[in-house]
């Protein structure tokens, strides 16, 4: 005979069974939206490309071959694929320095946000986020007036005096690093500023009290406490910039591509889709190695904390 | 002013000279000092007593540093230290919430301030070993501080504060958060580890009882004033103020006339008509009235005669000793402290006719 209690126990346990089906929408839509697409990705990068884009279906390392290696017209001899590899060299640097370069400048906004009084902190964070508001196309585009020969900062430059000629930025790196860390800047104060909010001032003092200067406290105590929020900040910085495809476009010109319009190119007017799929995934393959390097580092060396 | 023997001739560690500190500006301006000097000597358990917003934290967060004076000096051994930043200052601090390093561990904790001073690991290890031993924490040297108790909180705060060795070590409520047998416990820790470490403790503190048990000398804070400085017995036994006698302990206060006075003593006469002698605080301004002060266990209730007279109002039986609370004949009230027996009561019941004989040292004249 069953007691109450535990025909209790067979329905609450049939009730935890059945509550996955609450998350079945959910499955469904990350099965067809996310892991069904990388799949044919997947299936497209081992096929033979079309003559005017699309694939065979017949099977072919070309594609993945092609990411590394490039064949020779003539003698079809094989030699490293420079071209691609000195984008995927521009892309990571470009995404490692914007990613720093939005830490060193987002750490003391947030800082200054986080230590405002607490009703104003959120008339701060309200302003950080506008530039949500506007297309990110158009953002760049006004990145570009900015930076352009005849832009608002050469202008500058040349009306106080400072240089003559202007500075030629656009369609070089430098500009594709200024637009990436305008437009992700946000994307780092927002988590370091949740982190710094958290952060208990009183520990400050206490580090003062007991020797350690302005630096010292800085790194062996505010840092290590808010390295949640440096990698969750950096992670959104760097997975965007080195899949960044606007914006390189747009102020690098043709000629500075990134792997994003390197990928672009292939199913375009390259004609060559198996190697953008295959170039897609090795993406892919490089943010998931990168993080995952990254967050094991920063949960080691943060102690029991993270 | 008499000053304990503990203290007495000791050079002076920390001396707070005129200080002021205002925040704000204008007719809006906040005095949360005002005109503060103190001198605490080497070696000293000095106690800084008073309600919250009396102004002594801030006092005390001026020693470490954190605050700068609007006005005035601070003096360690002599020298001016209010322009240093409390990370060059030699003296620590205990937190009234320990501010322990959440990402460190016990251990690395009470290394921390070693580290920053730049001592070799040599020294820092078995220094932090023989602090852990001081505060009874060494099986616990690799715990991370979320994983220990209130109690045990409070001996790593004070083992890393005590770690660099300071000249000084502030104490800013540090018991407040502990239940009342663990405070009780840590008091007589405090105290040992004081005597052990020949280090000076400024304590500060809103509980008159610790104060009194604690402390070498007291100063009473109240808005932003000290009121008086002195060994816990002067601080009982010869309040200066209204204040000061209120805030610690119980006390009876009773309107007299002034009828003489000479070498240190008074006569005043009661509202009853009879005349006792009376000690005189310090600064007290001759005039007709004066209020006297008369502790509850200075006076004891008879059947007959006695200085004053009136009518039992309430008898509370606190175990140790009962509290008679009384009417008197010309108004106001007067309550009695007599230690109790175990074969009688104390005699009295409520509404019963009683006179209150006052011992002959028991008055003291006040101030103000």
């Amino acid at each position: 005979m069953a007691s109450a209690a535990d025909v209790a126990r067979q329905e609450e346990g049939r009730k935890i069974r059945s509550r996955w089906l609450l998350s079945a929408p959910a499955l469904v839509i990350v099965f067809i939206a996310a892991i069904g697409p990388l799949l044919v990705m997947l299936a497209y990068s081992f096929m033979t490309k079309g003559d005017y884009g699309d694939v065979k279906p017949a099977f072919s390392l070309d594609g993945w071959f092609s990411v590394l290696f490039q064949r020779d017209m003539f003698d079809d001899t094989l030699s490293l694929a420079d071209a691609h590899l000195s984008i995927v060299w521009r892309s990571v640097r470009l995404s490692v320095i914007t990613t720093f370069a939005t830490l060193v400048l987002g750490f003391p906004t947030a800082y200054f946000i986080a230590t405002r009084p607490r009703n104003t902190r959120e008339v701060w964070v309200f302003l950080v986020t506008i530039p949500f508001w506007t297309n990110l196309l158009i953002r760049t585009f006004a990145m570009q007036q900015v930076i352009r020969n005849e832009g608002i900062l050469n202008s500058l430059l040349i009306w106080l005096g400072i240089i003559r000629e202007p500075l030629q930025i656009m369609y070089t790196d430098w500009a594709i690093l200024f637009g990436m860390v305008y437009v992700y800047l946000p994307l780092m104060v927002l988590p370091l500023y949740a982190s710094l909010e958290k952060l208990d001032f009183r520990l400050i003092e206490a580090g003062y009290d007991l020797y350690a200067g302005r630096l010292a406290v800085l790194r062996r105590i505010i840092l290590p406490l808010v390295k949640p929020g440096i990698v969750a900040g950096s992670i959104l910085v760097f997975i965007p910039s080195l899949g960044a495809y606007v914006i390189p476009r747009v102020l690098g010109g043709g000629k500075n591509l990134m792997l994003g319009n390197l990928i672009e190119l292939q199913f375009g007017s390259g004609r060559n889709w198996p190697l953008g799929a295959a170039l897609s995934i090795t993406l892919m393959v490089l943010v998931m190695v990168a993080m995952l390097f990254y967050v094991r580092n920063a949960a080691r060396s943060g102690g029991g904390h993270g | 002013m008499p000053e304990p023997a503990a203290v007495q001739g000791k050079r002076i560690a920390i001396e707070a000279r005129g200080i002021v500190k205002q925040f704000g500006q204008g007719p809006s301006a906040l005095r949360a000092l005002d005109n503060v000097s103190v001198s605490i000597r080497e070696n000293e358990f000095f106690t800084l007593l008073g309600p919250s917003g009396c102004g002594k934290t801030t006092l005390l967060r001026m020693i470490a540093g954190f605050e700068y004076p609007t006005e005035g000096a601070i003096l360690l051994h002599g020298e001016d230290i209010a322009g240093l930043p409390p990370f060059k200052r030699p003296i620590n601090t205990v937190f009234q919430s320990y501010a322990l390093f959440p990402h460190l561990s016990v251990w690395e904790n009470v290394a921390f301030g070693l580290q920053m001073l730049g001592r070799p690991s040599a020294e820092i290890g078995p220094r932090v070993a023989e602090m852990l031993k001081l505060v009874h924490m060494e099986e616990l040297a690799q715990r991370r501080t979320d994983q220990i108790s209130g109690g045990q909180a409070q001996r790593v705060a004070l083992a890393r504060a005590l770690a660099p060795a300071p000249k000084v070590l502030l104490l800013d409520e540090p018991l407040s958060a502990l239940d009342y047998k663990l405070r009780k416990e840590m008091q007589i820790e405090l105290k040992r580890m004081q005597s052990e470490t020949g280090i000076t403790f400024v304590f500060v503190t809103h509980d008159q009882e610790e104060a009194l048990t604690m402390s070498d000398r007291i100063a009473v804070m109240s808005k932003g004033k000290v009121l008086q400085i002195g060994s816990p017995w002067d601080i009982y036994d010869k309040p200066a103020e209204r204040f000061v006698a209120d805030f610690i302990g119980e006390t009876n206060f009773l309107t007299a006339e002034m009828v003489g006075i000479g070498g240190g003593t008074a006569r005043v006469r009661l509202r009853s008509g009879i005349e006792i002698p009376a000690t005189i605080a310090e600064g007290y301004t001759p005039g007709r009235e004066a209020t006297i002060v008369v502790r509850p266990e200075h006076a004891r209730a008879v059947k007959t005669g006695g200085q004053l007279a009136g009518k039992v109002e309430n008898v509370v039986y606190f175990g140790t000793d009962t509290h008679i609370y009384i009417v008197l004949d010309e108004g106001g009230p007067f309550m009695v402290r007599q230690q109790n027996s175990r074969s009688q009561s104390c005699g009295f019941e409520v509404g019963d006719r009683v006179g209150i004989d006052i011992a002959a040292d028991a008055a003291q004249v006040l101030r103000d």
